[in-house]
């Protein structure tokens, strides 16, 4: 593996353009260079390198420049990527996650259906059949981006922005999806509440989902959601019974 | 244990420290104090490692009380204010000053400095739990620091069981590093072609104003709007943001990314402040005006390194007010310092020590 561009931000970090494109194989590029960057820096084989966290394309390495310097540093991990085969997809889990679809949840889907040319029905339906796959964990704390949106369902971002999302909102911009866990500004297309907590600061892990994992959604009633979501604050909801094993099983 | 009671909140009065440790991937901001280097100042006064966590105070101070005995804490450089005894009687406490608060007694503190932001150390940290490697203060997602949120009147906090300190004079800091003046210096990138050389320079000259609308996210600035090379939009795939990132959207003013802000982005970032001129951002307040200069990654990596000595010098300079008893027996300078830099790394204290004389670095 090879980075395309190398690119710094000043004297805290480096960014490692590794692919060009958004997709799974771009995924699963970041997540074989992430994991051994992540070893690496454990085994202290890349000193004053304190952290690697993977985007859609590129991995960020941040590292303390009393420690190392940025151009040592890129040595390393140049010599760290020669070594790796990029895999041809990302490994991780597989999801099915309750979505609540109605219109109070999905208060985006009529509008969409007029922008789409669809019934909300067939919105619905058509988003429940799609496996997702997680690229990236970013802008808040557990939440995924997550592809592809099938072509016919992509719309640009809206224009206007909202102040405020409802934590759990699942929502769709261009060929993506994502999940909202907290309370959050958002331009996305709501479409459906998932009642699953994406991130507990008490789990071993807090984040649920990471990349790789592949999510499908389960369309639920309105009651049947508010029940997963008492069951979730209560802490006795099974999460590992929305799991289905490996996503390439 | 002794503890600290909120009598007055302030505005946004938080615990934070040097931030979470290797949570970015999981889409957690780095969170962790505005001011670094004031972190490790204020926690030398009080004889803490450089890292524990302080409370971070903006805008508007809070009033604190002892309770349950007696609170070692010390004030960063921006913040002053007064100690109330129970019997009426008051006495102040400068800025860079570490003071012993008896059980009943209060602090009474004005505004940090030019509507920045003030740490208070207290000996030990406080008694909270470790999240993400850290007892910082995720807001948006409300965990870590105390109960995930700032402070509110009637919080108790309780100080981490310690040895008591084993000193009850005031000491302070009477060399604290002096902050360049000048531009605010930013290493091009990590999207600098995004933008035409001449937009580049149009950055650099400014001046850009410091925005009202500011927080621990991001600072926003008014000045010229910044326009995109052609053929390039105002979208990059969203890649790993570091405090210091400069991005630019759509209407072209730049935003100064800081400790709370999201982990990835998809705005091009023209340029990335240097580490050592992030206090300095953070200073600034609304109105305020800034210009950028620009610099390699190398000649930031020498700044970084030169600034150790500065802030040497200013650990060393920590001891009773002029006027006062002489220095205090059984507090090391040598451990103060030890705590910010390990001093027999050559490239932690360039110069310093002979080469005969460094320490086996297999022991360090």
């Amino acid at each position: 593996m090879k980075a395309l561009a190398i690119r710094p931000l000043a004297d805290s970090a480096v960014t490692l353009e590794l692919a060009d494109e958004v997709g799974a194989a771009a995924a699963a590029r970041v997540a074989v260079a992430e994991a051994a960057i992540r070893r690496a820096i454990q085994l202290n084989h890349l000193p004053g390198a304190s952290e690697v966290a993977g985007a859609f394309c590129s991995v960020t390495v941040h590292y303390d420049c009393l420690q190392t310097s940025q151009a040592d540093l890129v040595a390393g991990l140049q010599r760290l990527l020669a070594r790796l085969e990029p895999a041809d997809h990302p490994a991780g889990r597989s999801w099915r996650l309750p979505c609540c679809y109605d219109a109070e949840a999905g208060i985006d889907l009529a509008d969409l259906a007029t922008a789409l040319g669809l019934p909300a029905t067939e919105i619905v339906a058509r988003h429940a059949t799609v496996r997702f796959r997680v690229y990236a964990l970013g802008f808040l704390p557990g939440l995924p981006f997550m592809g592809d949106l099938p072509a016919d369902l992509s719309r640009p971002r809206r224009a206007e922005p909202r102040t405020q999302v409802p934590a759990g909102s699942v929502a769709i911009a261009n060929r993506m999806c994502v999940i909202y866990p907290w309370v959050s500004p958002g331009g996305w297309h709501i479409v459906g509440q998932c009642p699953v907590p994406l991130f507990d600061i008490r789990r071993p892990v807090p984040a649920l989902l990471a990349p790789g994992d592949t999510v499908q959604f389960r369309p639920v009633t309105r009651a049947t959601a508010e029940a997963l979501r008492h069951r979730a604050e209560a802490g006795t909801l099974d999460l590992a019974a929305l799991c289905e094993g490996d996503a390439d099983a | 244990m002794p503890s600290l009671r909120v009598l007055v909140s302030g505005a946004r009065t938080m615990v934070q420290d040097q931030g979470f440790r290797n949570a970015r991937s999981l889409g957690v901001p780095g969170c962790g104090v505005l001011d670094r280097e004031a972190l490790q100042l204020v926690n030398a006064l009080v004889g803490n490692p450089p890292t524990t966590e302080a409370l971070e105070v903006a805008l508007l101070s809070p009033v604190l009380r002892a309770e349950g005995g007696a609170v070692r804490l010390a004030l960063s450089g921006t913040l002053r204010g007064r100690v109330q005894g129970q019997d009426g009687g008051s006495r102040t406490v400068p800025p860079w000053t570490a003071t012993s608060l008896a059980a009943g007694e209060t602090l009474h503190l004005a505004p940090p400095d030019r509507g920045g932001t003030g740490l208070i150390a207290v000996r030990g940290g406080f008694d909270l739990p470790m999240v993400l490697g850290s007892r910082s203060t995720c807001q948006r997602a409300g965990f870590g620091g105390f109960h995930g949120r700032a402070l509110q009147v009637a919080d108790v906090l309780t100080l981490a069981a310690g040895e008591a300190a084993p000193e009850t004079q005031d000491l302070v800091l009477t060399d604290a590093p002096r902050r360049a003046p000048g531009p605010i210096r930013v290493v091009p990138g990590p999207q600098s072609e995004w933008f035409p050389a001449a937009e580049f320079d149009r950055f650099l000259g400014g001046p850009y104003q410091v925005s009202p609308r500011c927080d621990r996210m991001g600072l926003r600035l008014d000045g010229p709007a910044l326009s995109f090379a052609p053929g390039r939009g105002g979208d990059i795939i969203s890649d790993g943001i570091t405090p210091g990132a400069v991005q630019v959207p759509g209407n072209g003013l730049p935003i100064v990314l800081l400790a709370d802000a999201q982990t990835t982005g998809g705005y091009p970032k023209i340029a990335t402040v240097i580490g050592l001129d992030l206090p300095r951002l953070c200073a600034l307040g609304p109105g305020d005006s800034l210009r950028f200069a620009a610099i390699t990654v190398a000649q930031a990596e020498a700044l970084a390194r030169a600034r150790l000595n500065e802030l040497l010098r200013a650990v060393a300079s920590i001891g009773p007010p002029p006027g006062a008893a002489t220095w205090t027996e059984g507090l090391s300078r040598a451990n103060l310092i030890g705590g910010i830099v390990d001093m027999g790394r050559p490239d932690h204290f360039p110069g310093h020590l002979p080469e005969d004389e460094r320490k086996d670095p297999t022991c360090g």
